[in-house]
């Protein structure tokens, strides 16, 4: 008999509220299936099982707020991985058989970017006037922001202030418990960026790259060879991960973050890499993410994009041990060869946790990234 | 393709690459990444959508031409979709 827990989706959840059970009683269940979808502060996220067996029972229901730890159900069955399911080991967890994406039922004429932005203004999508066909869009939202006080009533979904909270639960606490130090370089990548606009020149619209993909691809190739960077630091013993399972921080639009993981990022090929992010940027985006990606990530990346700033101080995810903030990629007057050349540079800063590694892990680590990124074809 | 098919087109692509917009009213005139926070993972979706869409094979230089619904539907006018 194995108890299921409500999981731990990273270091900032207390609680969630479940939405619906995907397996019923009786159902013979396989490692890796979803087992309920459960709804935090990052949105819904489908819950996955770590072992065999079957469904016994569903001490919880739909609409139910579980504390973390709690037992949501009892599966028959050994428990053959050896996994606790409410903290999931760090080494990779296979990916699972594709699970549908279907978002949850949005109601009727309110968009769901809409009714996003409503929940974290305060205000009650039912009290807002829509426009001339009938629907309630982020103009209505934004219009109705300004005329009205907010009311009381806060709709269920993904609760900005909640969300707000738990960020900053788990910033203080990595402000309050990590001694950070910060290692930056700025790195001429011009080389990478033309071997990728002669990659993409070659490639069809579908297969284009994004400059992250390489990027997250060369900054895990490195990790490997700096592990103490890469792993989790949990009380007071550091343990290095087997593999790179990034965790990337993706902005919500309407506000928020999130930082889901992708597994075994350096012992991906480019493509499988490229399918991974699109599909994980996907579901971020439609409000659907798994258990295992917010709660296995070793390090994380945060690349702030096209049009947007220099550089970035990023602060460490606990348990995690470091994050790498890259800025956007800028042209610069460079000095190369004892000449003034117009480069493309972009600033790359290591957060690393000093109970763990030293500044000099980081610039080690900086300096094998320069490198490896005038060799992309290595790739 | 008529204009209010091809402006259909391109909705029903922006639509596909960011389910939370789905029933937003577009601006026509201004460009999807000040509209909705419309990020360079979105904006490559959306091309690739649009792609599938319309069959056009769209070279990454013209990826500027492609900023807006307006944008987009002269685009492909041009195109011959």
């Amino acid at each position: 008999m194995i108890e299921f827990k409500m999981p731990s989706l990273g270091a900032d959840m207390e609680q969630g509220t479940l939405v619906e059970w995907l397996k019923q009683p009786g159902d013979i269940i396989h490692r890796g299936d979803v087992l309920a979808v459960v709804e935090t502060q990052k949105g819904a996220i489908e819950i996955e099982v770590f072992n065999d067996g079957v469904l016994r029972d569903c001490r919880a229901s739909p609409g139910d707020r579980v504390p973390v730890g709690e037992v949501i159900a009892i599966l028959d069955g050994d428990d053959v991985s050896g996994m606790s399911i409410d903290k999931p080991s760090v080494s990779a967890v296979p990916s699972q058989a594709p699970v549908p994406d279907k978002p949850l039922s949005p109601g009727p004429r309110v968009t769901p970017a809409a009714r996003r932005l409503a929940q974290q203004i305060g205000l009650d999508v039912r009290n807002i006037a829509p426009d001339g066909s009938g629907v309630v869009g982020l103009r209505q939202v934004q219009a109705s922001s300004t005329e009205t006080s907010p009311p009381k009533v806060q709709p269920a979904g993904i609760d900005f202030k909640a969300m707000r909270a738990a960020i900053a639960a788990a910033m203080a606490r990595s402000n309050r418990e990590i001694p950070h130090y910060y290692v930056s370089s700025d790195i001429d990548v011009t080389v990478f960026m033309d071997w990728l606009a002669q990659e993409n020149a070659r490639r069809s619209v579908a297969d284009r790259l994004l400059y992250a993909v390489p990027l997250f691809r060369i900054l895990a190739g490195t990790l490997v060879d700096t592990p103490e960077l890469n792993g989790h630091y949990d009380q007071g013993t550091f343990s290095p991960a087997q593999t790179v399972n990034a965790g990337i921080a993706i902005a919500m639009r309407g506000g928020g973050l999130v930082a889901p993981s992708i597994q075994d990022v350096a012992g991906k090929s480019v493509d499988e890499l490229r399918i991974s992010l699109t599909d994980l940027v996907g579901r971020v985006r439609s409000g659907r993410l798994r258990s295992s990606e917010l709660s296995n990530a070793t390090v994380t990346f945060s690349n702030l994009g096209e049009r947007t700033a220099d550089t970035l101080m990023p602060i460490i995810y606990p348990p995690q041990v470091a994050i790498i903030g890259c800025g956007q990629i800028v042209r610069r007057p460079w000095v190369k060869d004892g000449e003034v050349h117009v480069r493309q540079i972009m600033s790359v800063t290591v957060a690393g946790d000093h109970r763990v590694s030293d500044g000099r892990s980081a610039a080690r680590f900086l300096s094998r990234f320069e490198k490896r990124l005038t060799k992309p074809e290595d790739l | 393709m008529n204009k209010p098919e091809l402006s259909e087109l391109v909705t029903r692509a922006l639509y596909a690459v960011a389910p939370d917009l789905e029933g937003e009213t577009i601006d026509p005139e201004t460009p999807f990444r000040d509209q909705f926070e419309f990020d360079s993972m979105d904006f490559l979706n959306f091309i690739i959508e649009l792609h599938q869409a319309s069959g056009e094979e769209i070279a990454e230089a013209d990826y500027p031409q492609l900023a807006s619904l307006n944008d987009c539907v002269s685009y492909l006018k041009q195109k011959n979709v």
